[in-house]
């Protein structure tokens, strides 16, 4: 089973060289300490800015700038500052080349749930909701089974949707799983995962072809 | 050139009254205009609807004006960790839409341009596509959203010359330059006000016609809402 990092580390093998990447909050923030070395990524954040440095050294903070989750960031050798349409537009025509995002839900369709919970305060969606309705490419980074022990791959969401028909990939503790036609396919097991696990934890229809290979990390 | 000064924050938000639509840039605490707020608090304007990306924290930015009872309405794309705003909004004093981040954006782009809608797919199929009208372009759906209509946009800038030429820095620039164009009326505060010819022609964000009133702000706090750093070798 992974944890948060083990996750991060496998999702940046779907990172390619020159690749405009955004990465949402929590576990796809983790993903920026495995970019392979040698390989040109380029970080945008939608609040205003492509490439995206690490967090600035103690006393060196800016509070002129931050990243989408406002923490405190740097640039690096490269970057540029725009404004908010401009950052969207980035994103909307499809410029960005993948983005990777946390879910709460996630369907067998490739439906989406990650900004709101009936009955509990509502934070608002951000970005979420233009990132999920326009990028090329979306992988989700998240845990199988909530806190509950219940899956998280479902037939339909029963949360309310941030996106329609857009997941293409998920990144689980467990597995990896691509989001087809025919439901969840089933492409890697977590180290020490069985098929038999990844069964019970998915809820969704989960397509299994052949031998299941065990992640390379 | 036009010289569009005015002496204060108080002054700059002069016309400001009960129940007007206000936009206010920023994104988080990165690049709010401190002073205007401030001068909008001891103003005490009430029934304010404000269309801003966030909504500040307890106390700080548009904190300040919800603190003081003084918005009905927040337009906004996140509202995150405010626990006087949760109280509003659960008790029913506070009104809150939230839009899509990149909806919020290009709705401002479109009232600065002077177009009345836009198309996106942002939120198609979602409870945010309620009641809005579909049109399909090309096999995809969209929803038309129209642009922002607002009484004063209220921008910060870092610097700006006597005309209203705006020059933002870094992820500060973020709402400001799109409200500032979106506005009936525009105010910017800016960290630094120089004289006409000082700006580069070619390095202005915001050209001075969209700006109706500036003055030079004093003493921002700039507060930081998550300080994140690394440790030195």
């Amino acid at each position: 089973m992974l944890d948060k990092n083990g996750i991060a580390k496998r999702i940046s093998r779907e990172l390619r060289d020159g690749y405009y990447v955004n990465l949402g909050i929590g576990i796809p923030t983790l993903v920026a300490n495995y970019i392979p070395d040698g390989m040109n990524v380029v970080l945008q954040s939608e609040n205003g800015l492509l490439g995206m440095g690490p967090f600035p050294f103690e006393g060196e903070e800016d509070p002129d700038l931050i990243n989408a989750g406002k923490q405190t960031i740097t640039t690096v050798p490269g970057s540029v500052f725009f404004d908010s349409a401009m950052s969207f537009g980035m994103i909307r025509a499809k410029k960005v080349d993948l983005t990777i995002l946390g879910a709460m839900e996630v369907s067998d369709q490739g439906d989406i749930a990650n900004w709101k919970i009936p009955g509990k305060m509502v934070k608002g969606m951000g970005g979420a909701m233009d990132l999920v309705a326009s990028a090329k490419n979306i992988i989700v980074a998240m845990q199988h089974v909530n806190k509950a022990g219940e899956s998280k791959l479902l037939p339909a969401c029963t949360l309310p949707l941030t996106g329609v028909r857009c997941v293409k990939r998920i990144v689980t503790e467990l597995a990896v799983v691509d989001v087809t036609e025919a439901g969840f396919k089933l492409l890697e097991r977590a180290p020490g995962i069985s098929v038999d696990q990844i069964k019970n934890a998915t809820a969704g229809r989960l397509v299994i072809e052949g031998d299941i290979p065990e992640m390379v990390l | 050139m036009i010289n569009k000064v005015v002496a204060s924050a108080d002054a700059a938000i002069a016309g400001i009254e009960d129940g007007m639509t206000l936009m206010v840039g920023g994104f988080g605490l990165c690049g709010i205009p401190e002073n205007s707020i401030a001068a909008l608090v001891r103003k005490g304007v009430k029934n304010l609807t404000c269309i801003s990306n966030n909504a500040g924290v307890d106390d700080f930015g548009l904190g300040l004006l919800l603190q003081n009872r003084q918005i009905k309405k927040m337009v906004s794309s996140y509202v995150g960790e405010n626990a006087e705003f949760e109280r509003q909004m659960l008790s029913g004093e506070l009104e809150v839409e939230l839009i899509p981040q990149g909806t919020l954006a290009t709705r401002c782009l479109a009232s600065g341009y002077g177009m009345p809608a836009i198309f996106t797919p942002a939120g198609v199929g979602t409870e945010v596509a309620g009641g809005k009208e579909v049109r399909n372009f090309n096999g995809t759906d969209y929803l038309m959203e129209y642009a922002f209509d607002s009484h004063f946009a209220i921008v910060k800038a870092w610097k700006g010359d006597t005309s209203g030429n705006l020059v933002f820095r870094a992820t500060s620039r973020n709402f400001n330059p799109l409200m500032a164009m979106a506005g009936k009326i525009t105010i910017a505060e800016v960290e630094e006000l120089v004289e006409p010819g000082q700006l580069d022609p070619d390095g202005i964000h915001t050209p001075g016609i969209f700006v109706h009133r500036i003055f030079q702000g004093s003493a921002y706090e700039k507060r930081i809402e998550q300080r994140t750093v690394r440790k030195r070798n």
